[in-house]
C-alpha cells in the first residue's frame, strides 16, 4: 500500500487553516488523504468540490483541481463535471447544512442517478460557519443559538435516506475512530456510483459550549462512547441502543452508473445518425 | 456534407439550440418551463449525436451549476429556462461572473412576477438580466430580434463568454422563441468560433487569476483535469484563486471583473441602425419589439414622417455612444417595450437631454403592434 507523507497533497503555503482548535474537520479531512493516498490515486485526476460552511473550506487546502461552490450545490457542480470528464475521481466535501439542508434536493438526486461521485458529510450537527445556528442533523433537545429553548426537530437519518434514495455505497464513521473512518472513505471512492459516508466530526466552538461539552475532547469521547459497529449492536439491548448510533458500512449494492448509462444514449443517438444517412 | 447553406423553416428555441451546438456547445442541463422547453428537449435528442451531453437536472439551481461545472472541464455549457427559473438561477449566475467561468444562460422572457402569465410574451426581464445577481458582477446581455437571429447571436453569445470569461444572458421572448421562420443556415465553416484561451505555461508556474498572463483583463483559463490542479471560489480571491479579504486585492479583483464591460464594449455592442441617417425621429426597440419598430417605422415613412429604427441586439452593456449620437439628431426617441419601461431609463441617461425620450409601455401579455409605435411617432 502507498504511503506518501500527507502533505503530499496538502497546498501548504495556504496554511494555516481557518479552523478552531479542536475542530474535528481537519481529523476528517486527513482521513480523506489517507483514503485518496491508500488508493494510489493520480492527483491530477481527482477533483475535489465543495458548497460553503466550515467543511467546505477543506478543499482550498488541497493539492488537486479544487472548486468552492456555492452553499448546497456541490453536488450539482460536481455532476457537470463528472458528466464531462468521467474519468476523474470526484469527490465532494461538505457540511451537515450544506448537504442536507439547502443541498438535500440535490442530494437525494444525485443517490437516484447513482452517479459515481463520492461524497463525505462533515456533520457536526450545527451550522458552524455561521455561528452555531441548527441544522438538520441537531439533535432533539439541543441547544443551538437559533434553539434557544432546545430544539424540537428530529434529525434525518442520512445514510438511510440515501441509501433509500438509491446510493450504491453509505456509510458512517467519526473524527474519534479515524483509521477505520479512513478505509470507509476508501471503500467509498473505490465503488462505482454514488457513495456516501457521513463523517460524525466535532464543532466545540459552537455544538460543544452550548451543549455542556467543555472542549474537543470530551466530544471524542463521546463519539467513542456512542459509536457502535454493528456488530456489536447486535449484542445490545434496546435499551442500550437509545442514545447509540452505528458506524461501518451501512449499505452497498450494485446498479448502473450514470455516466456509463448516457454511453447508451450516446450509442443510440450516433446509430440512428448512421441510420439516417 | 457539402458547402451549400441549407434553408429551413425553424422555430425560435430550435434555432437557438442548434446555434448553441454549432457554436461548440457540448453540455446542456435544464430544467423545464414554458416558455423555453423546446430548447431542453431539441438539445436531449441533438447533442449525444454529436458526442455532448444533455441532463434534466432537479431545478434551475442544479442546471445553471452543473454547467458550470462542465465549462470547468473545458466544455461550452449551456442552460436555458424561463422567468421563475431565472430568478432561481441568479445566485450562481454570480458565481460564474466571480469566478470566470463562462457559460451561456438563455432566459426566454415571459409574463411576471411570478408564475404570471406562463404562456405569454415579455420584455420585463432586461433590468434582472444585468443585474439579478448580486453584487458588482461583469454580464453580458444579446437579444434577438428574428429566428435566424437566434441562430447567430447565440453563436455570439457563445464567443463573448469564452473570450471574456463572463456569463453572457441570451434573452429571447416568448414570441421569438415559438415563433416559426425562414433560417439560412451558415455553413459550419463560414462562423466564426472564439474558444478561451488556455495556459501555456507549466503547471507550476500557473496563476489561475493571474490577468497579466493573458491579456492584462482576462486570465487564461486550465480544464479540470489536465494537471493543473488550481482552486476556484466565489469568495474573492487573489492571483493564485486562494479567498483574500485584503482590501486592496477586494478592490482590484472587483474593479477588474467590472472593466470587463467597458473593455468588451465595442466588440460585443450589436445593433443595426435602420433608416437613422436622415431620421428626425427614432424608435429604440429590441427583441420582437423591433420588428413592430421597423414596420411602424416604414408606415411613418411612407405618411411623410423621416422616421429611424435603432434596432438594439446588445442590451448590455447597454449601447450609449449609439443612443447619445442619434439623440443629439432627432426630435424624440420612442420607446416601446414589454414591461412598465425598464430599458427607457438608460436611453434617458444615454440622451443626455438631448432629446425627448418617450415610453411606450405595453403589460397585457400581448406583443407591441406596429400602430401603437407609429401613432407615436405621428404625434410627436
Ligand atoms: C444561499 C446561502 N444561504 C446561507 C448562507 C450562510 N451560510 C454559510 S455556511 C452555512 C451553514 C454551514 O453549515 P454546515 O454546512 O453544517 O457546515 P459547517 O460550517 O458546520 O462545517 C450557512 C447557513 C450562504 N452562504 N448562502
Ligand atoms: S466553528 Fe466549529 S466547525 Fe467551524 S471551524 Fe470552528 S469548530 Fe470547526
Ligand atoms: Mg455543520
Amino acid at each position: 500500500m502507498a504511503r506518501k507523507p500527507i502533505t503530499y497533497y496538502l497546498r501548504e503555503d495556504k496554511m494555516p487553516h481557518i479552523w478552531c482548535e479542536g475542530c474535528g474537520h481537519g481529523i476528517v479531512l486527513s482521513a480523506v488523504l489517507r483514503a485518496i493516498d491508500s488508493l494510489n490515486l493520480d492527483k491530477n485526476n481527482v477533483c475535489v468540490v465543495s458548497g460553503i460552511g466550515c467543511a467546505s473550506r477543506a478543499p482550498g487546502y488541497l493539492d488537486f483541481d479544487t472548486l468552492h461552490t456555492t452553499h448546497g450545490r456541490a453536488l450539482a457542480f460536481a455532476t457537470g463535471i463528472k458528466m464531462m470528464k468521467p474519468n476523474l475521481d470526484v469527490i465532494v466535501l461538505a457540511g451537515d447544512g450544506d448537504l442536507a439542508a439547502i443541498g438535500g434536493n440535490h442530494l437525494i438526486h444525485a443517490a437516484r442517478r447513482n452517479i459515481d461521485i463520492t461524497t463525505i458529510c462533515f456533520n457536526n450537527s450545527i451550522y458552524g460557519m455561521t455561528s452555531g445556528q441548527y441544522s438538520p442533523m441537531t439533535p432533539t433537545g439541543k441547544m443551538a443559538t437559533t434553539a434557544p429553548y432546545g430544539h424540537i426537530e428530529e434529525p434525518f437519518d442520512l445514510c438511510e435516506l440515501v441509501f433509500a434514495a438509491g446510493a450504491s455505497f453509505v456509510g458512517r464513521g467519526t473524527a474519534y475512530h479515524a483509521a477505520p473512518l479512513s478505509r470507509l472513505i476508501a471503500k467509498a471512492i473505490a465503488q462505482d456510483g454514488f457513495a456516501f459516508v457521513e463523517a460524525v466530526s466535532q464543532c466545540p466552538t459552537y455544538f460543544g459550549r452550548r451543549n455542556k461539552m467543555r472542549n474537543a475532547l470530551v466530544m471524542l469521547d463521546w463519539q467513542k462512547e456512542h459509536a457502535v459497529t454493528k456488530k456489536a449492536a447486535s449484542r445490545l439491548s434496546p435499551d442500550e441502543l437509545e442514545d447509540k448510533f452505528i458506524i461501518g458500512e451501512l449499505g452497498t449494492r450494485a446498479r448502473p452508473e450514470y455516466t456509463k448509462r448516457y454511453e447508451s444514449i450516446i450509442e443510440a443517438a450516433t446509430k440512428e445518425t448512421d441510420d439516417d444517412v | 456534407m457539402g458547402n451549400k447553406t441549407s434553408i429551413r423553416l425553424m422555430q425560435g428555441n430550435e434555432a437557438c439550440a442548434e446555434g448553441a451546438v454549432a457554436a461548440g456547445m457540448r453540455f446542456f442541463a435544464g430544467y423545464p418551463i414554458t416558455p423555453s422547453t423546446e430548447i431542453a428537449e431539441e438539445l436531449a435528442f441533438i447533442l449525444p449525436k454529436v458526442g455532448g451531453k444533455f441532463i434534466q437536472m432537479e431545478d434551475e439551481i442544479a442546471s445553471i451549476s452543473a454547467i458550470i461545472g462542465a465549462s470547468l472541464t473545458g466544455a461550452k455549457s449551456m442552460t436555458a429556462t424561463s422567468g421563475p427559473g431565472f430568478s432561481l438561477k441568479q445566485e450562481s449566475i454570480g458565481f460564474a461572473a466571480i469566478a470566470e467561468v463562462p457559460c451561456v444562460i438563455v432566459n426566454v422572457m415571459r409574463v411576471g412576477p411570478s408564475t404570471g402569465v406562463p404562456t405569454a410574451p415579455s420584455q420585463a426581464d432586461v433590468m434582472q438580466a444585468r443585474w439579478g445577481t448580486h453584487g458588482d458582477h461583469p454580464v453580458v446581455v444579446l437579444c434577438p430580434t428574428s429566428v435566424a437571429e437566434t441562430y447567430t447571436l447565440i453563436v455570439e453569445a457563445f464567443n463573448i463568454s469564452e473570450r471574456w470569461r463572463i456569463p453572457v444572458i441570451f434573452l429571447m421572448d416568448e414570441v421569438i422563441g415559438h415563433m416559426r421562420e425562414k433560417v439560412a443556415i451558415p455553413d459550419p465553416g463560414e462562423l466564426n468560433i472564439v474558444n478561451r484561451a488556455r495556459p501555456r505555461c507549466k503547471p507550476e508556474d500557473y496563476l489561475p487569476f493571474d490577468a497579466d498572463a493573458g491579456d492584462g483583463v482576462v486570465p487564461p483559463m486550465a480544464d479540470f483535469g489536465t494537471g493543473y490542479r488550481y482552486h476556484l471560489t466565489g469568495l474573492t480571491h487573489d492571483r493564485t484563486g486562494f479567498p483574500t479579504t485584503k482590501r486592496p486585492e477586494v478592490d482590484a479583483l472587483i474593479r477588474r471583473l467590472d472593466s470587463k464591460m467597458d473593455k468588451a464594449k465595442q466588440e460585443v455592442t450589436f445593433v443595426d441602425e435602420v433608416l437613422t441617417e436622415d431620421a428626425d425621429i427614432a424608435v429604440f426597440a429590441y427583441g420582437i419589439t423591433a420588428r413592430a419598430g421597423a414596420r411602424a417605422v416604414r408606415d411613418a415613412r411612407a405618411s411623410g414622417v423621416s422616421a429611424g429604427l435603432l434596432k438594439v441586439k446588445t442590451l448590455w452593456p447597454f449601447p450609449e455612444e449609439h443612443v447619445e449620437r442619434i439623440a443629439s439628431k432627432v426630435r424624440a426617441i420612442v420607446v416601446p417595450e414589454m414591461n412598465m419601461g425598464q430599458l427607457v431609463r438608460e436611453v434617458e441617461r444615454a440622451s443626455k437631454g438631448k432629446t425627448k425620450v418617450i415610453s411606450l409601455t405595453r403589460v397585457d401579455a400581448e406583443p407591441i403592434s406596429p400602430q401603437q409605435i407609429l401613432s407615436a411617432l405621428k404625434e410627436v
